[in-house]
């Protein structure tokens, strides 16, 4: 595997008042692989996403991708530098129909396409995440598994170096949730890395390279998912001190 | 941008005929419906410049009248002095600045906090060129006597009319005018698709706010005696945010549906009820916030929009079974 660090994350803090929600987190991610990052609810995996992804500002720490310290720059700056997200509820924009959705990833990325480039490559977009045939529907109107599928399509439109999923998995029927682990695994042999925060566990082992614990806004544990998951302190966190 | 696509030359040529018919109105009317004329284009520039940025924003701002004020005064102060498009340009500088000002400082406040400060700042505004008046120049009021017919103040207002609809026809195909309907839609998401929300908003408040400030420099002679009460009325700003909303603030002609009967009801309100102007505009505003919360372009597609959405559906069920 390729060991090229892409994102680096260290000494990185949030509190919101009294409430620490992320606690000295440190890890990296390697070029090409995909992270999993674990915890019971309420651990800090969603804040850490948007401390990356620039939704939120971090009160100390550094986030650095490729190099390039991006560590509490403005959202639009952050996407500029190669990172993409879906988010935990899922947001398209409800009134505009799908090809809409998707030249909102297009036009305002580093390399911007506009008018009929724009629709062309629209189109071509959602035809490879299944939504060809609702181009014209607005998104608002498309069951819950459909607006995932566009959400992560916009994601993608913005051709990111990092994709980061937060729960894109969750709350999908076995049959949708094959075919979601197949999506996301289809993203990987085409070389994207992926950050991703997941409960559901079959996924889990069938896609993460490498998994982060998270503990009340700490890391517990590093490494492959079936080390991670055996972690007697994992065990602990997610079930209580008589399973460890 | 593909300006020379048969979908973007027959509205404007459609829209240039048009104009250029209502061009030769005052040679048809006589002296009160020019006036009246004048009253539906002034306030069709004010309700679709303040749509151009409230109405995909979704900011409710209650600016209109600082804006068209400072234009107002700007003829006051200047119209003597310099020759009359002079007096236009600088009255566009100081309401781009002022616009600009106001854009950077308060366009991070949202919703209700929006609304008050623009309201706010009509007071303010007021105050300080009162205090001016009182305190520097020592003179409260001035007068405006200007070589300007109705008719010109008419024709001047048109041509702002047609730029504006032809500035807010070229938005709505741009990338900034696509910008501004994904921030109204997703404020996150624009900035997580690579949208400078901040940059996009002040744009459009601004490009907005040069429209207000215009028409009040062009009305600006009508009036030959101004003062801060006057030009600073915040009833103006009422006025434009009820006849957008009844026309519909999404769509670029939406505004001028609710122009047309507003100032036509507002005319024959000031003429009967001279003291309950205030108590019956507050009542049409609630029953239009109350009967009609799309507007009048939300009516009309609400009852279109269930047969567009079978046509689509029937489109989608046509080429999956192609694909299958």
């Amino acid at each position: 595997m390729n060991t090229e660090i892409l994102l680096s994350i260290s000494g990185l803090h949030k509190a919101f008042g009294g409430l620490i929600a992320v606690n000295q987190m440190q890890f990296d991610v390697h070029r090409g692989e995909i992270l999993g990052l674990l915890g019971p609810n309420g651990s800090g995996k969603t804040t850490v996403m948007n401390l990356i992804s620039g939704a939120l500002q971090a009160n100390e720490g550094k986030v650095v991708i490729s190099g390039k310290d991006i560590t509490n720059l403005p959202a639009h700056k952050i996407s500029h530098s190669g990172i993409a997200r879906t988010f935990q509820l899922v947001r398209v924009l409800p009134d505009l129909d799908c090809i809409e959705n998707i030249e909102a990833g297009l036009a305002y990325r580093t390399k911007p396409l506009w008018g009929d480039a724009a629709q062309a490559e629209a189109l071509a977009l959602l035809e490879r995440i299944g939504l060809a045939n609702q181009a014209h529907t607005p998104a608002g109107d498309l069951t819950y598994i459909d607006q995932k599928r566009l959400e992560l399509g916009r994601a993608l439109a913005l051709q990111p170096k990092l994709l980061l999923l937060d729960e894109w998995l969750a709350g999908l029927n076995p049959s949708e949730l094959q075919d979601g682990i197949t999506l996301v695994r289809k993203l990987k042999n085409e070389g994207l890395t992926i950050i991703m925060v997941e409960h559901v566990m079959d996924a889990i082992r069938s896609l993460c390279d490498r998994c982060v614990v998270m503990n009340a806004g700490a890391k517990i544990a590093d490494g492959t998912p079936d080390d991670v998951l055996s972690d007697p302190e994992v065990v602990r966190a997610y079930l209580g001190d008589s399973h460890a | 941008m593909s300006i020379l696509k048969p979908d973007f030359i027959k509205p404007v040529a459609i829209g240039a005929v048009i104009f250029a018919a209502l061009a030769f109105l005052p040679s048809l009317v006589d002296s009160y419906y020019m006036s009246l004329a004048i009253s539906v284009v002034s306030f069709a520039v004010l309700a679709t410049a303040w749509s151009m940025f409230s109405g995909p924003t979704r900011y409710i701002s209650l600016a209109t009248v600082v804006f068209f004020g400072i234009g107002a005064y700007t003829v006051a102060v200047l119209g003597e002095v310099l020759p009359f498009p002079m007096v236009l340009i600088c009255a566009g500088l100081a309401g781009t600045v002022i616009a600009l000002l106001v854009g950077f400082s308060t366009l991070r406040l949202a919703g209700v906090y929006f609304v008050i400060f623009t309201f706010g700042l009509t007071e303010l505004v007021r105050q300080v060129v009162s205090w001016y008046e009182v305190n520097v120049t020592r003179e409260m009021g001035r007068y405006v006597f200007l070589d300007i017919t109705q008719n010109d103040i008419y024709w001047q207002l048109l041509a702002l009319f047609a730029v504006l609809l032809l500035t807010g026809f070229i938005l709505g195909r741009s990338r900034l005018g696509f910008a501004l309907r994904i921030i109204g839609e997703d404020e996150t998401v624009a900035k997580h698709c690579g949208i400078d929300v901040t940059r996009v908003k002040v744009a459009l408040f601004v490009l907005s706010a040069l429209f207000m400030t215009l028409t009040g420099a062009i009305m600006a002679p009508r009036w030959t005696y101004i003062d801060p009460v006057i030009a600073f009325n915040p009833m103006l700003s009422f006025q434009v945010v009820i006849m957008a909303l009844l026309g519909g603030p999404r769509r670029l002609l939406g505004p001028l549906l609710g122009v047309i009967p507003l100032t036509l009801l507002f005319e024959v309100l000031t003429a009967n009820f001279p003291n309950h102007f205030s108590i019956l505009l507050g009542c049409v505003f609630m029953v239009i916030v109350y009967l009609l919360p799309g507007g009048v372009v939300g009516l009309y597609e609400k009852y279109r929009a269930p047969k567009k959405r079978a046509l689509a559906t029937d489109q989608n069920a046509k080429s999956g079974g192609n694909a299958a």
